[in-house]
Formats: C-alpha cells, structure tokens, sequence
C-alpha cells in the first residue's frame, strides 16, 4: 500500500517536471515572439540600424554578416571535418594516436567559447595583422565548430551497415573508392542532418565573435560585389557585428534609445532562423532516409 | 633461331602487358594514398589547433607573473581595483570571480540535476512516447537557442521579476543560476537518457517480477546502475555553465562582490573577461590579468574532463 502510494507520487512528480520543462519552452519562444515579432518588417531585415542619436532603422547589415560569416565558416570546415571523421570511423587504430585525437576533439569541443575567442583573437587578430575581421571570426567558430564536425561525420559513418562495406571491398573495390562512393552516399543524410544542427549553433554564437569578427560593421555599398573593396559586403578582411553580437552589444552599451526594441527584434529573428535550422534538419533527415532506403 | 630471335620481342610484350595490367592499380593505389594522406592531415589539424590553443592560453596567463607584473597573492587576493590608484595597488584580486563562476554553477547544477534526470526518467521509463514525440523535440529546440537570447530573456524577463517580487536592484547571482540552470538542463537530459536507454531490459523485468513498483525499480535499480553516466551528465552540464560567458554577463550584474548572497549582483570569470577584454590596452597589467583568468577558465574546462573521464572508467569498471 505504501509502495504503491510513493509510486503514484513519484509518478505524478515525473509528470511535473516534464510539463515544466515544456512550459519554460513555451513561455521562452512565446515572450521571444510576442516582444520580436511585431518590430520585424521589411524595414527593419532591410536598413542598417539608425544613427545613435535618432534610433530606429534595421539590423540588414548584421543579419547578412551572420550568413555570411556561418558559409566562411562550413567552407572551412565541411572539407577538415569530413576529412578527420573519414579519419577516426575508418582509418583510426585502437591505440595511444587515436586516443590522442579522441582527447582532442573531447577537450576542443567542451572549451568554453569565450576561450576560443580569446585564442582567436591572439592567433587571427593579432598575430596575423587582420585585425578583427570576418576571416577571424570564421577561423574561430571553426575551431568550436570542428570537433562538433568530425563527430557527426564519424558517427554517421559508423551508422553504416558493415555489410555495404565488406559486399564493395569484396568486389575488389579499394578502401578509398569505397569510402567515396559507398559509405559517404549511405552516411549522407546523418551527415547533413548534423551540419545544418552545427549550422544553427554557428549562427547563434557569439562569445567567440566578440574578440576576433568585432562588435561593429563598416557602412556597406550593397551594390558593391568587389570582394577586395573596405565598403563591399564580401570583403572577408572587414570587421562584421553579426546579430548574435549586436544584441549584446546594444544591452550592454545601451545607448540607443530603442535598444530593447531592436533586441527584441533580432531575438526573434535569430530565434526563427534556429528554429528553420532545427526543423529543416529534421525534415531532410527523414526525406533522404526515405529516398535512400525506400521505406514508405 | 626463330625462337632465340623472337625471345627479346616477347619480353617487350609481356612487359608492356603487364605495366598495361598494373597501371589502374597504381593510380588507384595513388588515390588511395592521396585519400589516406587528407584525412590524416584532418585529424592533425584537430590536434596542432588544440594544442597552440593551449600553448598560446597557457603563455598569456603565466606572463604576468613571470614579469612580476602581478605577485600571485595580489591574484588570489579579494580585493579587485585595477585602476585603484590606492598605496599597494592596483589590485587585482580575483578569488571573488572564481567563487562567483564556482557558484552559479554549482547552483545552478543543483536545480538541474533532478530536473534533468527526471525529464530523463521520464522520457524512458514513464512514457517514451510522449518523450519520444514531445519532450526530445522541445529539448532538442532549447539546446538551439543561442545564449545571447537567453541573456536577453534574462534580462527582459527574469530580472524584472526578481526586482519586482524582492525590492532589490534585480541583476543577481539569483537570476543567474535560473538562466544557466535552463541552459545547462538539455546536456543533462540527453546523457542522462543515453545512460539509461543503455541498461539492459533484463535488469528491468527482473525487478518487476520480484514485484518492486516502477518508482521501486527506478530509485533502486536505474538510478543506482546508471549513476557513472548521470554524473558525466552533470558535470558536462557544470563544466557549460562554468564557461557561459554572454547570457551570464548580462544578468549577473557585474559587481564584484563575495557570492554569498542570492540578491546580489556579482562577476564571474568571464563576466570580467568578456566586459573589459575589449576596454583594456594591450600590454598592460589590467589587460594581462584577464587572460590570467582565461587560463583559470581553460584549466577548470581540463579539470571537468578529466572528471569525466574518471566516471566513464569507473562506469566501466562497476
């Protein structure tokens, strides 16, 4: 009677906790939205923030910034990642090397982004004379990005049926060709499922862009597609404020006078653009799984 | 003589035959190579990027001392005043950082511990349907919002209300801890769920047909075996709130008191480090202390791991 009396409890207990966790869900993208949405118009995705004195304007320069800075970044990292998960799911030895690599990728992925920052802004800024710039700031998020890479490519692959593997280097296919073209095609939708969830990560950070991409952008010429130009969008040599960044900075300087308005405002739309990443992530996912194992 | 004179032309052709044989296979030999050498390369690059990190980390945050700039007892002291112009100073006292980042996160792992391992208890032994198709999305969403949204919630939300139901300025170690609690609660939940996910159904039944309720079989049994793992979860979760720099900064207030009360505002590590990283020249003694605590910062993020890996290896073993 007792034990069956704690059990209910504890039963009705688990059922509080999972409808609080589903409520701080809730109240969190419901304020984010209801404060954000309304500020959002084709004003304020396409104008560069107002001046300090009157306020008002957009957030266009930093919402380009942060797609800009998040391809940089998968170009640099697509090609190592893929590379060191290839490494660690077929090429890897049980032994103190691989042990290394799997310390390695453990430590780089749990260091605290701030860190990353700082080492960014010792190595990209300072060393290399850039200063802060895109570039910087790409080569940081790579550095907290790649581990995150190399994992998914890895598990992805080792989610592959031994038996694809073996039927191909039975057929006297080398190891490499099969790799490219039977594990990598059968590995692809975990693989692209995991980057467009790296992918959303990218796009919301900021501690690691503070020190190396800068906290403010130049005027940019939108019509200007000269890479080598100070004023042009692509010049990957420019400081660049991404919304992430821009939403610190304006809180924490708060001088302008609509600060909260235009927080509020790149809140939501970093929130959706999170949001767009997690959901397409999964939709692909599921449509490759189909496409590729024909299950109905 | 035919033979003798047809001998030479044969070896010609069997040569050429046979480097005709051989050559897909060394170009694919080659581009197996090729291959072998570029994912190497990849792995290498994960290693030497890790590592000048730590060398560059390293260096900066010892230089201080070993130039005399700042004595180690000036460091560990409580006394912050780095522009204090005071006889014996500056001070940069920065024991009230550490104890400030140790304790928003050991507070905020005490709220989310059993927050999380319930969620995770849940999600597997009460109802994975639910868990499966409601709460796995909705914690998959919260690993993704960025942690400036949450400084901002934070900051628009939760320390307003504090301000309002407690009379105090707000800005606390209090909204603090519930800012990072939520953030650190997804880590904990998803290790927390891999651990028990992983305890053989047997052990289960077993304990069902002696008779034990659900809640007997989970307090004594689940919990029990998958205590290794849920701790590894903790810590991952302690060792994320220990390094939050941004959601932190903007609701913590950013005094630097003793934080050992709940209304006050306080600093952490990296509040310091991210507020005045950017305001400091290079070069000087204000500026080089902060990548002192950087290096604070780095040894605690080894420290956890280590942690970690000592749970995993005791899991193994037990």
């Amino acid at each position: 009677m007792n034990a069956k009396l704690t059990d209910r409890i504890a039963t009705i207990c688990f059922y509080l906790i999972a409808f609080l966790i589903l409520s701080v869900l809730a109240i969190l993208i419901g304020f984010i939205l209801y404060q954000g949405l309304h500020v959002i118009d084709w004003t304020f995705i396409t104008q560069p923030p107002g001046s300090i004195l009157t306020g008002g304007g957009g957030v266009a320069p930093q919402l380009f910034n942060s797609f800009y800075l998040l391809v940089l970044t998968m170009l640099i990292t697509i090609p190592i990642g893929l590379g060191g998960g290839i490494y660690m799911a077929e090429y890897a030895k049980p032994g103190k090397w691989t042990q290394m690599i799997r310390l390695s990728i453990e430590v780089l992925s749990s260091l605290p982004s701030i860190v990353v920052g700082l080492f960014g802004l010792l190595l990209f800024v300072q060393l290399t004379g850039w200063g802060f710039s895109l570039l910087s700031g790409a080569l940081a998020l790579s550095v907290f990005n790649l581990p995150l890479m190399v994992r998914v490519v890895e598990q992805a692959i080792s989610a592959v049926p031994k038996e694809q593997t073996e039927a191909s280097l039975a057929l006297g296919v080398t190891h490499w060709q099969t790799i490219m073209k039977v594990i990598l095609p059968a590995a692809l939708p975990g693989i692209i499922t995991g980057f467009i969830l790296a992918s959303g990560r990218v796009f919301g950070e900021a501690a690691a862009l503070l020190f190396t991409a800068g906290m403010t952008s130049p005027v940019l010429d939108f019509t200007n597609w000269d890479p080598s130009s100070p004023t042009s969008p692509l010049n990957p040599l420019r400081p660049a404020s991404t919304l992430a960044v821009h939403i610190w900075k304006i809180n924490s300087e708060s001088i302008v006078s609509d600060a909260s308005k235009i927080a509020a405002g790149s809140s939501a739309l970093l929130i959706i653009g999170v949001l767009i990443f997690n959901l397409s992530a999964r939709f692909l996912g599921q449509w490759f799984y189909k496409k590729l194992t024909s299950t109905r | 003589m035919e033979q003798v004179t047809n001998l030479p032309n044969k070896k010609l052709e069997e040569t050429s035959l046979a480097e005709e044989l051989r050559s897909p296979a060394k170009k694919l030999i080659r581009i197996e190579q090729r291959g072998r050498i570029y994912t190497l390369l990849s792995a290498w690059i994960l290693i030497i990027t890790l590592f000048s990190l730590l060398f560059f980390i390293t260096s900066k945050g010892i230089m201080p001392f070993i130039h005399g700039e700042i004595t180690l007892q000036n460091f560990f002291s409580t006394h912050w005043g780095p522009t204090s112009a005071e006889p014996g100073g500056p001070f940069f006292g920065s024991i009230n950082f550490i104890l400030g980042s140790l304790m928003v996160t050991l507070l905020s792992a005490l709220i989310s511990a059993p927050l999380g391992i319930g969620a995770a208890i849940f999600m597997t032994e009460i109802s994975p349907k639910f868990g499966r198709k409601i709460l796995q999305p909705a914690i998959e969403i919260l690993v993704g919002i960025p942690s400036v949204v949450y400084g901002f919630i934070g900051l628009t939300l939760i320390v307003p209300f504090i301000r309002n139901t407690t009379g105090s300025i707000g800005f606390s170690l209090l909204a603090g801890v519930i800012v990072l609690s939520v953030m650190i609660l997804p880590t904990i939940v998803s290790m927390s769920v891999d651990t028990i996910q992983s305890i053989p159904q047997s052990l289960r039944e077993g304990s069902y047909a002696l008779g034990a309720t659900r809640w007997q079989t989970i307090s004594r049994l689940l919990v029990r075996t998958s205590l290794p793992g849920l701790m590894t979860g903790v810590i991952l979760g302690m060792a994320r709130a220990f390094g939050e720099a941004l959601a932190v900064q903007m609701v913590i207030g950013n005094s630097p008191n003793l934080p050992f009360q709940l209304m006050k505002p306080i600093s952490t590590l990296t509040s310091v480090i991210t507020l005045n990283m950017g305001n400091t020249v290079q070069g000087t003694p204000y500026n080089s202390v902060l990548w002192s605590m950087a290096l604070i910062l780095l040894l605690m993020t080894l420290f956890f791991i280590l942690l970690i890996r000592l749970m995993t290896q005791r899991g193994k073993q037990g």
